[in-house]
């Protein structure tokens, strides 16, 4: 039976990616994509920026750096630097998708496919969305978040708020949980909670706190006790919980900060998975499409070149180059992974027994929901696919002259790369590992930090500024040790503070 | 089936606020950046937008993260020669080889860059400048005034009734005087229609009824609306400044003032007129050039004409007396002038141009601006004026040797002074 393709020439209308929407949603449902419902926003450039400075968060409060991101962002898109926003994607129910309105029909084509159903269905069914976001409450929470400050600018004045948020960002990696997490509220609820606990948690603070003498025993016993009993990677909720000196409304935005940066945690962790799960969809769709005839040679066209443009790596030596493109990565491993389940060689079937010529749609549908970055890169980057992208290991060590090249794309090299790839994407790996590990809470009132030592790889030049934002929270001395793998103080730094009346 | 919103109507600058605060934050910076770029830059541009730099580790937002050094391995796509076991010379510092998140926040760059609009250029550019006496001539000759409204007042003319706000009075009025009578009606009422219901006493329900009917008179005969009911929308009469100024521009274009003086006094005449034109709504211009005679004329004529000849400065000062006289009578405009010159005059006219200064132009000035181009040793014009600019106060004199001390020296003539 012969098709009529949906549209001939680029431009678009609202009925056109009506039908291209209706036609890529049955696809997708062939596909057993599972979504959540989608709403398709039209936008212009100028929104695009805004949206894009916003960090991809549709309401957003106010703040400098945000402005700073807008005026890169500007400068960038008149350089022309940057193909500005193939696509922003929000992670809530519905799922917001917007369409930049100087696009082809094939570029809307593409987006959908993309981002309303590839991006969509990854935000639903991967295991860290579900255990740490709640997209019914998202959107809600971010106009609770920015009507508060607003208030708080209000009655506060913008540059305490100001100061604070600068506070609450430089410390936004170290607001986030990584075991349990509580079901979120909707705003109206989030609302009421909110003055409750302003309440609660000032009492909870001044039991802390307190001064006035306790029985002896029980003072003996809080003594011997260290504050807090375990060591507080989440700095910023402890310092919601535990600061002495923080007003009702700065712990609220503390927490607000804190929730945002819990929200954005497992995007920060499968960026490679999201992006090459929405660019193996949309690749897949579009060209499914053709196949029956639905888009004509025209369009697809315009469609490879654009693809090609998004999985383009260069290579380490290309002036182009600034790192490994997630797109590429993520794209080829889904790929990969689907002719590992169809045309299977001896050499797969030997490093991967449990998939090879399985089911690709159920095989991928499972990686897709039950790993991050790092443990999917450790369990399905392929020798194949370390050979096709000619990925090499470099050791560099600074007490050494020369880097070293450890392993390349053979035999021996095969798991080592795999295994570095993997630790690449390990948050907890790339970034410093600092815990809150003593409370002074009889003497000086004094808060200490403990950094690990990994790799004996030092914490950047900025770090004392970063101290001293932790200080302004806590109000009192903030201290930085750094020990090494044998627990040895090796480094410490302090920064004090002015006492304030109370 | 998804859905499909138009959101293109929406607000489109949702993130000017943000732009806002960062150029608040950043204000020394950005200033710096902006007094920098004039150097560079002819005048004529100045007019235009601005790309700013600043040094991205002014404005970077710290957080915990590693810092060179340590071990590391690094994966790179696309190798091409290396086996395993090759070394490698280290990369020059600063290249973010293989640094996989740098690059999206731009921190790779020293430099953050981005582009300011003309009038925020034009903002910082004048930042700390004011009009000396600006606000003392504005309360001296206030002569217009604009009304403004002022809320309501009792007394009024008919066109100017404000009828909700009368209504309103009238209905709390009418509320308030009632108040009384109609509960007792109530009451009344009630009373009655249990009379009714146990079939009582005739007489009292005459009574009742009797009075019942004079209550009902007396709330008909409160009137719907009375005198002081009305409210008329009240208007004052505010003072308005005035909001235009002449400025006269003399220039000496004589044979000794060769391309590049002209050059600077072009500039500054420009900065000045870019100056003024922020301050006031409404400016004139004045050209006047001379040589051995002064004449009026226009704009390009005054820049761009050669003219050869001798020096009279006092023919130019003389010239402007009159066009003040004539077209600009003092107190509905505020006046300026600057004069460039290379400082050659013809010695004897020199103590007559002090005069005239002295006596004629200067009272009614708000500010005379000299400058002098040229690094020669100052002549007899230069010390006359040094007289005046001892005795007035709106009097001022600079000199300017190349074209990097126009925006110095102009800053120094419209410092904003700090004032007890």
């Amino acid at each position: 039976m012969k098709t009529q393709p949906i549209s001939s020439g680029s431009e678009w209308t609202f009925e056109l990616i009506q039908r291209y929407d209706h036609e890529i949603g049955l696809l997708a449902d062939e596909y057993r994509l599972d979504t959540y419902p989608r709403q398709i926003e039209i936008i212009s450039a100028e929104q695009m920026m805004d949206a894009y400075s916003s960090i991809g968060m549709p309401i957003g409060y106010h703040h400098w750096s945000y402005g700073k991101q807008l005026l890169q962002v500007e400068q960038n898109y008149r350089r022309g630097q940057m193909g500005l926003a193939y696509e922003i994607v929000i992670n809530s129910n519905p799922c917001i998708a917007y369409l930049m309105e100087e696009n082809s029909m094939m570029m809307q084509a593409l987006v959908i496919a993309h981002a309303a159903y590839g991006h969509n269905s990854f935000f639903k069914n991967n295991y860290l969305f579900r255990a740490w976001t709640n997209a019914d409450a998202i959107v809600d929470y971010l106009i609770f978040a920015r009507n508060y400050i607003r208030q708080c600018e209000e009655r506060q004045g913008e540059t305490a708020v100001e100061q604070l948020l600068d506070s609450c960002h430089a410390l936004m990696n170290f607001g986030v949980d990584r075991y349990h997490h509580p079901p979120e509220l909707s705003l109206l609820q989030e609302q009421a909670r909110q003055e409750e606990r302003e309440t609660y948690l000032q009492s909870q603070v001044n039991e802390l706190w307190r001064t006035i003498p306790v029985a002896a025993t029980a003072n003996e016993h809080r003594r011997r006790r260290n504050f807090p009993e375990e060591p507080q990677e989440n700095i910023l909720y402890f310092v919601e919980k535990n600061a002495p000196l923080l007003q009702p409304w700065q712990r609220e935005i503390v927490r607000i900060v804190r929730k945002i940066a819990q929200y954005f945690y497992p995007q920060r962790q499968t960026q490679v998975m999201n992006e090459g799960w929405a660019t193996f969809w949309h690749y897949t769709l579009i060209n499914t499409l053709y196949d029956r005839g639905l888009v004509d040679d025209g369009f697809m066209m315009g469609f490879i070149h654009s693809h090609s443009n998004v999985i383009y790596q260069p290579p380490f030596n290309s002036p182009y180059y600034s790192g490994i493109n997630p797109y590429t990565l993520g794209f080829s491993m889904m790929s990969d992974i689907r002719r590992i389940c169809e045309a299977p060689t001896d050499e797969d079937r030997d490093w991967f027994p449990d998939i090879a010529g399985s089911d690709w749609l159920s095989t991928l549908d499972q990686a897709m929901r039950s790993f991050r970055d790092e443990s999917f890169i450790l369990q399905f980057l392929s020798p194949t696919l370390i050979r096709k992208l000619r990925l090499f290991n470099i050791f560099d060590d600074d007490r050494k002259q020369r880097l070293e090249v450890t392993a390349i794309h053979d035999e021996h090299g095969y798991r080592e790369i795999r295994k570095s790839l993997s630790n690449q994407y390990n948050i907890g790996r790339n970034e410093p590992n600092i815990e809150i590990n003593h409370v002074e809470i009889e003497g000086d009132r004094s808060l200490t930090l403990r950094h690990t030592l990994s790799q004996r790889r030092p914490l950047h030049g900025n770090t004392t500024e970063v101290l001293r934002h932790l200080a302004r929270l806590w109000g009192f001395t903030v201290r930085l040790e750094t020990v090494d793998s044998r627990n040895h103080v090796i480094k410490s730094q302090e920064c004090p503070i002015k006492a304030s009346p109370e | 089936m998804s859905q499909i919103i138009d959101r293109r109507l929406n607000g489109r600058n949702k993130n000017a606020v943000n732009r806002q605060r960062f150029i608040r934050r950043y204000r020394a910076q950005i200033k710096r950046a902006v007094s920098d770029a004039i150097g560079d830059r002819s005048i004529s541009d100045i007019d235009s937008g601005e790309r700013i730099i600043i040094p991205s580790k002014d404005i970077a937002e710290p957080t915990f993260r590693h810092g060179q050094g340590g071990e590391r391995n690094i994966i790179l796509p696309g190798n091409e020669e290396f086996v395993s076991g090759d070394q490698l010379q280290r990369p020059q510092a600063g290249s973010s080889r293989g640094d996989s998140q740098a690059s999206n926040e731009g921190e790779g760059n020293d430099q953050f860059s981005f582009q300011i609009s003309r009038e925020e250029f034009l903002d910082f550019f004048f930042d700390d400048l004011a009009l000396p006496d600006l606000i003392k001539t504005q309360l001296a000759t206030l002569v217009e005034t604009r009304p403004a409204r002022a809320g309501y007042s009792q007394q009024g003319i008919p066109a100017n009734i404000n009828i909700v706000r009368s209504l309103q009075g009238a209905l709390a009025r009418r509320i308030a005087l009632g108040g009384s009578k109609r509960r007792r009606i109530r009451e009344l009422e009630e009373t009655l229609e249990k009379l009714a219901r146990n079939g009582g006493d005739n007489e009292q329900k005459k009574t009742l009824q009797e009075e019942l009917r004079n209550l009902h008179k007396k709330l008909k005969r409160i009137p719907f609306i009375d005198d002081f009911d009305l409210r008329y929308n009240n208007h004052i009469d505010i003072p308005k400044p005035i909001t235009q100024a002449v400025m006269f521009c003399l220039m000496d274009v004589s044979g000794s003032m060769d391309e590049e003086r002209k050059d600077i006094a072009k500039r500054f005449f420009i900065l000045l007129y870019l100056f003024l034109t922020r301050q006031y709504e409404r400016i004139e211009l004045v050209f006047i050039r001379h040589h051995t005679s002064a004449s009026e004329v226009d704009e390009k004529a005054f820049f761009h004409a050669r003219e050869t000849g001798g020096t009279v400065v006092s023919s130019a000062i003389k010239l402007m007396d009159e066009i003040i006289r004539e077209r600009f009578s003092h107190g509905d405009w505020n006046l300026y002038a600057a004069q460039a010159s290379d400082g050659d005059n013809w010695g004897d006219d020199s103590p007559l141009c002090r005069q005239l200064l002295d006596d004629r132009i200067l009272p009614q000035l708000q500010y005379f601006a000299y400058i002098e181009i040229g690094a020669q040793p100052h002549q007899s014009l230069w010390q006359e004026y040094c007289q005046i600019s001892d005795k007035h106060g709106h009097f001022a004199m600079q000199a300017i040797a190349s074209a990097s001390d126009i925006y110095p020296v102009f800053h120094k003539l419209f410092k904003k002074q700090a004032r007890g």
